[in-house]
């Protein structure tokens, strides 16, 4: 039996303010435990909250970028249930009447393109930590990210695989990072994910019972997670068993789910709307505000690489995935060099040496690499010499010139050198120029890397090819 | 006279013209207090020391000139209202060693006035209660008759102002709670618009229907302490940005012009003879001075107890969660698990007017009970708003009982709370509303209990409610007499 996979995606992202939704304390990460506290975000008795106008800006921002309705009205509601890192015993959130509905955003996977439909975003505040002592029975309590704004995320179950629901996931990042507004760390949980997911029958209209994953902190896990989940719900249907709704906690180590305790599943949050902040109004002149200050986006920018860079499609989806990699290209562009050149650079060299690290913490600055690629195309150093060079300037973060010089690793384009190592060749490799002479002309090869070992690397390899040539037909 | 039995006008016209320092005025309270509190217990927490300090400190003030309008001025503070440095119980065993790192706006404006804090005063346990027997820690005795209930929940607050032992003290109302106990205690009780008087620093019962509000022994004090409460704090995002009027300068005499509505529900079946007769009296005076007096009608009046129930307990059932014994308050330490601390630490640190209100408002916002109790009683909220939207365009205020009763007897109606929130019914209609009320003293019935008449405005129309009050207390002369204690 073939099934269909339906997959949704609910996302937290934490935005960038500097200070928390409702009160003034700093949202800095990694602070000494309960330092960044005021009594509003401890949950005093008597304090109140005060919206921080910029949460509101942001979230329109986003509805904005994925071409969501704004609520011109919304409102906070109040989730109560009782956890020791959530101080007021209820986490302010939007319930009915949330900032953003009603959006959606294109992907592609497979070189066909989606539209994923956003079902909702709404505005609010993240909870503490509780960090266990690994020697005694005890917790403890930090609240410093108690009231860090968050944005939540509601996909429609539009996703049909774990690919699409990757590829959604990949482009609501790349949006946030475009706009600016969130870190979307994942390792540090400012941007976070779980997924709902379920099979049915193909053809089948009616959703398969679900489970929720959670803990899936890496993009990677996420993927790995949706696929594991995939087979083993399908085994369990093929088997004639029934999918119990759950929610799964995605063990990385181990590579598999594991159910969550019932018991807290069990919630009946009791929402409504919080008495203690105004509904927030939205009139269209601050929402055309924003909109003049949307940045490029990743579609428009991609488009943009393919004309004015004739970059392939391909390339310019990659590149332009990040934002910081698409600022990366344009800048080494900007700096002189070619740009398909520069493409290939980026995807092949740059991201393998960067191991997975972030763009913005690369020891080699676009201007370097620029200077780089621009040596290659005037000659001065081969191909094969460059990849040797921006090692070494991975290394040291010293320019392309002084590594060239340091190592004495001009190219030899001098006609007259490269003929007497021809020459050598030639001389000492008599069987295997009677080879070519009968016709083997992948020989050539041969030749051109025997030089290439001869000089260090260093010989102009367009000169020793035609050098070979013209000595062997002679 | 000695200097306790003056009021905050009389006082500050003292101070002001150096003919009595403050350091006298607070000791003659502290006095008085020394000597009646053990009758009245109307005080959780005395501060002599600390009412000193700032008495020298007051009087510094006025006499290097420029003081504040309540410099060296002694106030009592209902012990939900923070103070920084000092508890603040809220009535109850879960907060009874809760000191706040921070002031309520309401006490730094108190302070940047100059104002002397002298104590914090009782109350029912997070303002739940109209008696103050629900006070974990004591009930205080009404000063008019020993053994009679105060009222509440802001019983102290006006059991400290009738006794005589402090000119003036800050209450919380809710659903009556500044009115209900300055009607049974002879004393004027102001409970403003919603958002006219910061709500940062009192502790939330019910956050859409809490108001802190004055209690005072006449209407030119509570309009003195209104000047200085009132007003828009960025803290408060259900404040409201709007000017403050010198509430003073509204009090003069004559009511020409205006209409006075008589809402024909708030006099209906229980409400005692004698109280029906003090309002009576109270509209001869107001027609007396000018006023044309109308009758009219409030149609959904009849719904505001059973929406208050709904609506208040609803709002505290999550008001109240964060006393679950992790960072503050009460932690009941023998518990073995999490869901058993907060159990325990719950079922110690609550009495049962508190988990009563919680269970029912629980209850009133469970999933599959929203609509028929909360959503329900929020639409009919607004029926009643409606209401006296619609009344304010035939008159200009509204004159009433406050309390349908005088004072009963301590004890005598604990064990029905049906009977107690009974008693709310003519008071819990403004909270709904949010409009602002008043309860002006209205005299004493034969047995000697005082009884308050309430009027009530538009939103902020509290200059025009001051002026009416003011009106009513000069034409019914009554407040030269303080009980004998």
């Amino acid at each position: 039996m073939e099934f269909e996979t339906v997959i949704g995606l609910e996302i937290h992202a934490q935005l960038k303010t500097k200070t928390k939704i409702f009160c003034g304390c700093a949202t800095t990460f990694g602070e000494a435990p309960n330092t960044q506290t005021c009594p509003v975000c401890l949950g005093m008795p008597g304090v109140l909250p005060v919206l921080n106008s910029q949460v509101v800006e942001f979230s329109i921002k986003m509805g904005l970028a994925t071409d969501s309705r704004i609520n011109r009205v919304n409102q906070f509601a109040r989730k109560n249930y009782f956890y020791p890192d959530l101080p007021k015993g209820y986490q302010t959130s939007q319930f009915d009447l949330p900032i953003v509905e009603q959006g959606q955003i294109e992907i592609e996977v497979d070189g066909k393109t989606k539209t994923i439909g956003i079902t909702r975003m709404h505005m609010e505040e993240d909870a503490g930590k509780l960090i266990h002592d690994e020697r005694e029975p005890l917790s403890y309590v930090d609240l410093n990210r108690t009231g860090t704004p968050l944005l939540e995320i509601v996909s429609e179950p539009d996703l049909r695989s774990p690919e699409e629901a990757y590829a959604y996931l990949r482009k609501i990042h790349a949006i946030l990072r475009y706009l600016d507004i969130c870190d979307g760390n994942m390792q540090e949980g400012s941007f976070r994910c779980d997924a709902n997911i379920s099979l049915r029958p193909m053809g089948q209209e009616e959703l398969g019972t679900r489970t929720e994953l959670k803990n899936m902190n890496s993009f990677r896990n996420v993927q790995n997670a949706l696929e594991y989940e995939v087979r083993r719900q399908r085994d369990i249907l093929l088997d004639g068993g029934t999918i119990t709704q759950a929610t799964l906690l995605w063990d990385p180590d181990r590579n598999r789910t594991e159910s969550m305790r019932s018991k807290e599943e069990a919630h009946d949050y009791r929402y409504f709307p919080c008495p203690d902040l105004v509904p927030i109004e939205i009139d269209d002149e601050w929402i055309e505000r924003v909109r003049t200050t949307l940045p490029e986006l990743p579609d428009q920018r991609k488009a943009r690489f393919t004309s004015d860079y004739e970059l392939p499609e391909y390339d310019a989806g990659l590149l332009t995935a990040s934002r910081e990699l698409a600022d990366y290209f344009e800048t080494t562009v900007q700096a002189g060099a070619q740009a398909k050149k520069t493409s290939n650079w980026i995807m092949s060299e740059l991201l393998r040496e960067l191991k997975g690290e972030e763009i913005s913490s690369c020891p080699v600055k676009p201007e370097q690499l620029g200077a780089l690629l621009i040596m290659v195309d005037q000659g001065t150093i081969n191909g094969k010499i460059a990849k040797t060079v921006f090692q070494e300037m991975m290394q040291s973060g010293k320019d392309p010139e002084v590594v060239v010089k340091e190592k004495n690793l001009v190219q030899v384009s001098d006609e007259g050198e490269i003929l007497v190592m021809v020459r050598e060749i030639i001389a000492d490799n008599p069987g295997q120029v009677e080879e070519f002479k009968g016709g083997k002309t992948k020989l050539m090869g041969f030749f051109v890397g025997q030089l290439m070992q001869k000089s260090k690397g260093k010989a102009n390899p367009k000169m020793a090819n035609d050098l070979f040539s013209k000595e062997l037909e002679a | 006279m000695n200097p306790y039995e003056l009021t905050v006008g009389q006082a500050a016209d003292l101070l002001a013209a150096k003919k009595l320092s403050s350091r006298e005025l607070v000791q003659s309270c502290l006095d008085r207090i020394e000597q009646v509190e053990p009758q009245v217990k109307a005080f959780l927490n005395i501060q002599p020391d600390q009412a000193l300090v700032q008495a020298d400190a007051a009087d510094v003030r006025l006499a290097e000139g420029g003081a504040g309008s309540l410099c060296g001025v002694p106030v009592s503070i209902k012990d939900l209202i923070c103070t920084q440095g000092t508890a603040t119980t809220c009535g109850s065993r879960m907060l009874e060693n809760f000191v706040p790192p921070y002031d309520a706006t309401v006490i730094s404006s108190l302070k940047a006035e100059g104002a002397v804090l002298i104590g914090k005063v009782a109350m029912d346990e997070f303002a739940m209660g109209s008696t103050t027997e629900n006070c974990a820690f004591q009930t205080p005795d009404n000063p008019w008759k020993s053994g009679y209930v105060c009222g509440g929940s802001s019983g102290g607050s006006a059991a400290s102002v009738a006794a005589l032992e402090c000119p003036a003290s800050l209450g919380s109302d809710t659903g009556g709670s500044i009115r209900q106990p300055a009607s049974l205690c002879g004393v004027v009780g102001l409970k403003p618009t919603y958002g006219r008087v910061s709500r940062y620093g009192l502790v939330a019962f019910a956050s859409s229907l809490d108001q802190i509000g004055p209690l005072t022994r006449d209407v030119h004090d509570c309009a003195l302490m209104m000047n200085v409460i009132s007003g828009y704090d960025r803290l408060d995002s259900t404040s409201v940005q709007r000017d403050v009027p010198d509430y003073t300068a509204a009090l003069r005499e004559g009511l020409a012009g205006m209409t006075i509505g008589l809402p024909r529900e708030y006099f209906g079946s229980g409400l005692d003879p004698e109280v029906e007769q003090a309002t009576m009296r109270g509209v001869d005076v107001l027609k007396a001075a000018g006023a044309k007096v109308v009758d009219v009608s409030l149609p959904h009046t009849d719904y505001c107890l059973a929406v208050y129930y709904l609506i208040a307990p609803a709002e505290a059932s999550s008001n109240l969660a964060r006393y679950d014994g992790v960072s503050y308050g009460l932690r009941d330490l023998e518990a073995d698990s999490l869901l058993d601390m907060y159990k325990k630490t719950r079922s110690k640190g609550f009495a049962d007017e508190v988990k009563r209100r919680i269970l029912i408002g629980t209850y009133a916002l469970s999933s599959g009970y929203y609509d028929a109790y909360y959503k329900k009683a929020s639409q009919v909220r607004t029926l009643i708003l409606e209401d006296f939207k619609q009344v304010f365009t035939q008159c200009d205020l509204l004159i009433s009982p406050v309390v349908p009763t005088p004072a009963w007897k301590i004890g005598e109606k604990t064990d029905d709370p049906l009977a107690l929130y009974l008693s709310d019914v003519l008071t819990t209609p403004a909270n709904l509303a949010g409009i602002p009320g008043i309860s002006v003293p209205g005299g004493l019935t034969a047995s000697g209990l005082p009884v308050g008449i309430q009027l009530q405005g538009p939103h902020f129309a509290e200059d025009r409610l001051l002026y009416a009050a003011y009106n009513l207390e000069k034409g019914l002369a009554l407040n030269t007499v303080w009980p004998k204690l």
